[in-house]
């Protein structure tokens, strides 16, 4: 079915003209994305800076609220960095990890899924095991208890440093099992079909049958997978900020920004946890819908009417 | 079946003792247990003569194996905080959680298979799509901010519902019980909500995309061909067909609600294990914090195993052949 | 001998996202008490979705848009739901084409069967169910009715599952029976024995048969009637045994000629050139006509009517003169 590239996409771009939630999702993700990339252009402030923070700024709501100021428009966090700037750069990181960790575990989980669907036998059944149980210990566990493990080896000051980099393995690791079982399903589905049985006949070599012929077809499940799974590593990472086990709090993102200003809702100093919260929804929605309108487009069972 | 239950029985063996290493190595690379025990004003003469007395300088298979023995005792080693065996801490805790992860399951059957079963045998209805927008929204907020904005309003500005804590608890045999009480029960409900306000939308659009793949299924349109009523055809001959993959996803989400566990206790600092091993993260408490992991790995194992039985036993084709 | 059912100038349309298709275009036949009618033609000729919607079962997005379907005085195409639900499976039985994928996976052979008395018959009791069940299952030969009627269907073979599904359509003593392709799926030595089987059971049950199928042969051994389809049209019908020996349409011609048995050995068999059209693209005039080995110009303009052949059989082709026209 997928081999009619051109029509999937004509059909893809069809659908995506007529599907006002997709065309506005899409939207929302350009300009998100676009700001994360210039933040430092656009960002009024830099958060990074201690010499652009005064601490006698802290706290200050929003400029529609009573007590706002206008030079900080969404106010200003309990250490008086400006909630706009540190919200651009926040997200810039929860961009830069989600798709860091996705990248990651697309390539490992796309080579294990088309070499053990591929080849089968024992390989096989070793690998999709191993996913199964990781699978049982849901993601977010297994990140937990990696990044807890190496923040009580490394200590929290060491592990703020490496804080990037390793949630970008953490989260990418602990989701491999979702590509390798898809593509291994893709994968199983395309070999039985005659072109890769003439394509062995033909006496092509087992690497470039894969990579050629089976590749190729796999790609539109592991583009819808990849949506979601930007979706669920940005909430990932969220998720361990959230709980001091990622990003450290001078150099935040969505996620250790919610944290640190949950006790000051008690306050009432509700934005410094509202704001980056929606924002993070608004980024993790409209990857959502993206998703779910490709897999609309993709799944074949939903194609009759 | 037989044949069946003994491979899961061993498949699940397997991932205990894989567990089982990875504690252990956790507990061998993080903490010093003779820190732990004597302090820092001990000689060095002293502490060689502890490190043997301790078997801290025999081979690691050796205290692998002791470290195994003692788990199978129910022996997780001592809480560096608590200073108490760290399975009497999990015993302790463990009512919390699972009351908590027990309200929401409830919550989540409840909802999703009356949501899921209608919105996929009426798709166009108008109810059936708002369910399906508000359950895209619903998977996209994370579950601590679901939980934070739950406090800040019910709690903060409303005042209805306390922010945090267990409330009143009941000790019914060693099992203290926060179910038994007005005030038990208020407590458990915002963050029972927020533990299932992720799992309901996903469960929702999970049984009903299932159910409508079933309802596509030839064996059901022979049962419209029979004349049945659209009841039975409904809930006996698609949603039984719609619960085999539901119980197995069902049963990979234990983990997962484990995970929002954590998230949900934080905000609530409900008394928990979730509460307990974010506080010996921050505390070091290595002891305790393997003691969680190895108490998790089993029970995840262990409830895994049990779906898969289930789902031998619903699944008539298991039942015969004895593979999946 | 007394009519049964008469399907008249049925017109079956599918609502698509991209535009309505015809799927038939004013079909009718009729059928008496006891006959057996073959419905023939390629697949996507539109007769399975003749045999559906005489139940009124036609999937999703197709709906009857035109005609009738008469039941014993009753218009099936309008009657209500609950009023169709009570004829379905009782007074007209279904036999679907694959039996591995009809009987429902989880459910035993027994409650499948049960389910359709109790839901005609509400005040009967369990044992009174169990017992017809039983005995129906002896009518279709199926060994140790009383071991099996415990099993799942995974239990069975696709042979035997053919058979339980028979055994089905016969629990509430049909007036009639709809066989799509009930041979399709199997195997072709047990082929001959369902088909053998419906025969039987048609005569002592005295049971009307419609068979949909592609395959020209299995009609001739058990139909007396037949009704040739080609792309939503009913183009020639007329008695089974003088349709096969002198078809009169071009296309019936083609379908026997590329009969097996027709050719000689050694010989190549004799292909209709060209496919059906799909649904979407029908050509004006005859549809056959690009296909045709007798084109004439006034095909490719008008629709030919159902007209007598030379034989008397009726065949919608220009070829004959426009006699006393029935709507085809």
């Amino acid at each position: 079915m997928s081999t009619h590239g051109k029509f999937k996409d004509s059909f893809l771009w069809y659908s995506f003209k007529r599907d006002k939630i997709a065309i506005a999702s899409l939207l929302v993700l350009v300009v998100l994305i676009f700001i994360s990339v210039f933040a430092p252009l656009i960002a009024p402030y830099n958060p990074y800076d201690p010499e652009m923070i005064d601490i006698m700024n802290s706290e200050i709501p929003p400029v529609w609220e009573d007590g706002g100021e206008k030079a900080f428009l969404l106010g200003t966090d309990s250490q008086g960095r400006d909630m706009l700037s540190t919200m651009i750069y926040g997200m810039r990181i929860s961009i830069i990890i989600g798709l860091g960790a996705v990248a990651l575990q697309a390539v490992l989980g796309v080579l294990i899924g088309l070499f053990a669907g591929y080849h089968g036998g024992r390989l096989d059944a070793f690998f999709m095991r191993a996913a199964d149980v990781q699978l049982s210990f849901s993601y977010l566990m297994v990140a937990i208890f990696m990044s807890a493990i190496l923040q009580a080896i490394v200590g929290v000051a060491r592990f703020g440093e490496i804080a990037v980099p390793f949630l970008i393995l953490v989260i990418g690791f602990s989701q491999w099992p979702q590509y390798a079982r898809t593509v291994r399903g893709s994968v199983l589905a395309e070999r039985k079909k005659e072109y890769v049985e003439a394509a062995r006949v033909a006496g092509f070599t087992s690497a470039r049958i894969i990579l050629k012929q089976i590749f190729p077809n796999t790609l539109s499940p592991i583009l819808v997978l990849s949506t979601i799974q930007v979706a669920n590593a940005v909430m990932s990472e969220a998720a361990l900020s959230f709980l001091g086990l990622g990003m450290p709090i001078d150099r935040p993102s969505l996620g250790s920004l919610i944290n640190s200003g949950f006790e000051y809702i008690f306050s009432g100093a509700w934005w410094i946890t509202a704001l980056p919260g929606l924002l993070l929804v608004i980024l993790v929605l409209s990857i959502n819908m993206l998703g779910d309108f490709l897999r609309d487009v993709f799944n074949p069972k939903l194609y009759k009417g | 079946m037989i044949a069946f239950m003994i491979r899961r029985i061993i498949q699940a063996l397997i991932v205990i003792i894989i567990i089982s290493i990875i504690g252990f190595a956790i507990k061998q690379s993080v903490g010093d247990p003779l820190r732990e025990l004597l302090g820092i004003s001990v000689s060095a003469e002293e502490r060689e003569e502890f490190r043997e007395k301790l078997g801290l300088n025999d081979p690691w298979y050796i205290q692998y194996g002791r470290f195994l023995g003692d788990a199978a005792r129910g022996d997780l080693g001592t809480s560096m905080f608590y200073k108490r065996p760290a399975t009497e801490v999990i015993l302790e805790k463990a009512p919390a959680t699972l009351e908590l992860v027990f309200v929401s399951s409830l919550i989540i059957i409840l909802l999703s298979v009356p949501l899921g079963i209608f919105s996929a045998i009426k798709p166009n209805a108008l109810f059936s799509r708002f369910l399906m927008g508000g359950s895209i929204v619903g998977v996209s907020i994370p579950v601590f901010l679901t939980a934070i904005m739950m406090v800040y309003i019910f709690s903060i500005k409303l005042g209805w519902l306390p922010s945090y804590g267990r409330g009143e608890v009941v000790m019914v045999g060693g099992w203290g019980t926060g179910l038994l009480t007005l005030d038990g029960w208020k407590h458990i409900l915002m963050p029972s909500v927020a533990l299932s306000s992720i799992m309901l939308p996903l469960f929702i659009r999970l049984i009903r995309s299932e159910m409508m793949e079933v309802l596509e299924a030839e064996y059901i349109k022979y049962a419209w061909a029979k004349g049945l009523a659209h009841k039975r055809v409904w809930f006996v001959h698609a949603f039984k067909n719609t619960l085999l993959p539901v119980i197995t996803v069902g049963g990979v989400q234990l983990g997962v609600t484990i995970a929002f566990t954590i998230l949900t206790e934080t905000v609530f600092q409900w008394q928990g294990l979730g509460f307990m091993f974010m506080e010996a993260v921050e505390r070091s408490d290595a002891p305790l914090l393997v003691a969680y992991l190895m108490f998790v790995g089993i029970v995840m194992v262990g409830v895994n195993t049990i779906v898969d039985m289930i789902y031998g036993l619903v699944n008539p084709t298991i039942r015969i052949a004895g593979v999946k | 001998m007394k009519k049964l059912l008469e399907v008249k100038d049925l017109v079956i349309k599918f609502a698509l996202r991209t535009g309505e298709v015809t799927a038939t275009n004013g079909v009718s036949f009729t059928l008496k008490k006891g006959e057996r009618l073959g419905l023939v033609g390629e697949s996507g000729a539109g007769k399975s979705v003749t045999g559906f919607s005489i139940i009124n079962l036609i999937s999703k997005p197709g709906y009857i848009a035109a005609g009738k379907v008469d039941f014993l005085g009753e218009d099936l195409a309008k009657i209500g739901d609950e009023k169709m639900r009570s004829i379905r499976g009782n007074r007209i039985s279904m036999i679907f084409q694959d039996p591995m994928m009809t009987l429902n996976p989880v459910l035993t052979i027994g409650t499948q069967m049960t389910e359709t008395l109790h839901q005609h018959n509400p005040q009967m009791g369990k044992e009174e169910a169990r017992n017809i069940a039983l005995d129906k299952l002896r009518k279709v030969y199926i060994p140790s009715p009383e071991k099996r009627l415990d099993q799942y269907p995974h239990e069975f073979s696709g042979g035997m599952r053919q058979r339980i599904i028979i055994a089905i359509a016969l629990l509430t003593d049909p007036e009639l029976i709809i066989a799509d392709e009930p041979t399709t799926a199997l195997d072709v030595t047990i082929q001959a024995e369902i088909m053998e089987l419906l025969i039987e059971l048609c005569e002592t049950e005295d049971m009307g048969l419609i068979l949909i199928t592609h395959d020209l042969a299995v009609v001739g051994q058990v139909t007396q009637n037949i009704a040739v389809m080609y792309a939503g049209s009913v183009v020639e019908k007329g008695p089974t045994a003088q349709v096969i020996a002198e078809p009169q349409h071009p296309y019936t011609q083609g379908l026997i000629a590329a009969l097996p048995q027709s050719s000689r050995h050694g010989e190549r068999l004799n292909q209709i050139p060209g496919m059906m059209p799909t649904l979407k693209d029908i050509p004006p005039g005859c549809a056959f006509n690009p296909r045709c080995n007798q084109v004439m110009d006034i095909c490719k303009t008008e629709t030919p009517g159902l007209r007598p052949g030379k034989n008397g059989n009726l065949a919608a082709c220009h070829l004959y003169p426009p006699g006393q026209e029935e709507q085809g």
